[in-house]
């Protein structure tokens, strides 16, 4: 399979890869990891004129987190690298939990996490994962640069709503204002393929009460789903069986899974209840220490 | 060497310009014209007739294309050749002399690794960027650091015994 034509350019500098797109006025598509738009290429459902390749652009293969708590991640910083972050192993546990299950290993070291919020896949778990998160993404353009809510970046499936002039950056987890506690689960069929469903929860928790809560769903939609009902209901209380049970209904409830290859929509939506039930299960032990 | 076009037997489009990229494969620089949509694992195949390197799925699912840039795994039917312009690529053909076997392939060669073959270049250079990272990885790592590679005849038992076969024999060379 080979791509239809398409000019291609590597810039060394942002402000180059901004003219190029801005240039490109629509029929331009930047190449970072590549390991979604590549197959697009092939397979012919993406052919534009002209790929900006953002990976000599220097400075942005990082991952950090500021003196405050906030998480930055650069547009070239690849899965791989946050598999193996300490930072999101000591910081973040539902970004720790969620390296590991993207794609697999090969495609790991290639695929970068900015990126895969772009390519907006309703399958994508960095999407729900930064989601639940309350995370954004910043765009830069010719004007400057921009903060986007990611629950506002995505509009549709393989849909967001940079302009075809801006690039995506970097993203950003806020600073938590207390202790966090969280996971990320994912089912599916083998290494690689796309989710079955999963379920993202990110809690900040003071002493044993949860001050915010966030649970996003991969898989079990059109696009991410923002659980916003299923989060909420644990705001304000300690983590007990019976608010765990019902969060984990609300949040099976706001799936909108179809029946397909994977599962049937019933089967989908068991799996994201006992997906919530069995992060947050697993979260109470420590805030039951903390209190 | 010449440009590509002839090998993917279509015409040249006008405004699409050819790229000359410099890569250094197996330890050597090869310079090759290209046009931007080439993919790094038809550039190896058909460019540089290093047909070591399979083509299995063609949708980034096997890893049979699995080759070392930089040192790191990856899968050359999703990079395009340009993105490789400055940059180190190793193949199955650089793992070893001609006349010899590197330990994976021996490993492989003793332990039965492989049946059809069709995905033993991948499995091997997954191997080798494992092995380079973490010389005495668990049983558990190595069937982690492989899950990016499929294989259809093996069941994976064998495969795994082969790299840790490697590991070992590796570490032996190393320690003497």
């Amino acid at each position: 399979m080979y791509p239809s034509r398409f000019r291609y350019e590597a810039p060394r500098s942002i402000d180059d890869a901004i003219a190029l797109l801005r240039q490109g006025a629509g029929e331009a598509k930047v190449l970072a990891g590549g390991q979604s738009l590549v197959p697009l290429l092939k397979l012919r459902f993406a052919a534009p004129e002209l790929l900006v390749d953002i990976n000599n652009l220097p400075g942005l293969d990082y991952h950090r987190a500021d003196p405050d708590g906030t998480i930055r991640i650069g547009a070239l910083c690849r899965h791989a690298e946050l598999e193996r972050s300490t930072i999101l192993a000591t910081r973040q546990p539902t970004m720790a939990a969620a390296a590991p299950l993207i794609a697999d290993p090969v495609v790991r070291n290639r695929g970068t996490l900015v990126g895969s919020l772009c390519h907006a896949d309703p399958q994508g778990d960095w999407a729900s994962v930064v989601t639940a998160l309350g995370g954004h993404v910043v765009a830069q353009g010719a004007n400057g640069r921009r903060n986007i809510p990611v629950a506002q970046f995505v509009t549709g499936p393989f849909q967001n709503v940079l302009a075809y002039d801006e690039i995506a950056v970097e993203a950003v987890i806020p600073a938590p204002k207390g202790t966090v506690a969280g996971g990320y689960l994912k089912l599916e069929r083998r290494v690689g393929d796309f989710a079955t469903a999963g379920t993202a929860v990110a809690l900040e928790m003071s002493g044993a009460v949860v001050t915010r809560a966030g649970i996003a769903l991969t898989g079990v939609g059109g696009s991410t789903i923002d659980a916003a009902e299923a989060a909420q209901a644990l705001v304000g209380g300690p983590l007990t069986a019976d608010s765990i049970a019902h969060a984990a209904d609300l949040a099976a409830q706001a799936a909108q899974p179809r029946s397909d290859h994977r599962g049937s929509a019933d089967y989908k939506r068991h799996i994201v209840r006992t997906f919530v039930e069995r992060i947050l299960t697993r979260v109470q032990p420590s805030t039951e220490r903390a209190a | 060497m010449s440009s590509l076009f002839e090998e993917i037997r279509e015409p040249v489009a006008g405004d699409v310009p050819v790229r000359r990229v410099s890569i250094t494969v197996n330890g050597v620089r090869r310079t090759a014209d290209v046009e931007p949509r080439l993919l790094l694992a038809h550039l190896l195949r058909q460019g540089l007739g290093l047909t070591g390197t399979h083509t299995g799925c063609d949708t980034s699912n096997c890893g049979a294309c699995t080759v070392l840039f930089d040192g790191k795994a990856i899968k050359s039917c999703t990079m395009l050749a340009v993105q490789a312009d400055g940059h180190e690529v190793t193949t199955v053909e650089g793992l070893a002399g001609p006349s010899e076997l590197h330990p994976i392939q021996e490993g492989f060669k003793d332990e039965h690794g492989l049946q059809c073959g069709f995905c033993t270049p991948g499995m091997m250079l997954a191997a080798k960027a494992l092995l380079d990272e973490n010389p005495n990885p668990t049983e558990d790592e190595v069937r982690w650091a492989l899950s990016g590679n499929l294989c259809r005849c093996t069941g994976y038992q064998n495969i795994v015994k082969s790299v840790l076969w490697a590991a070992k024999k590796l570490q032996s060379q190393s320690a003497s």
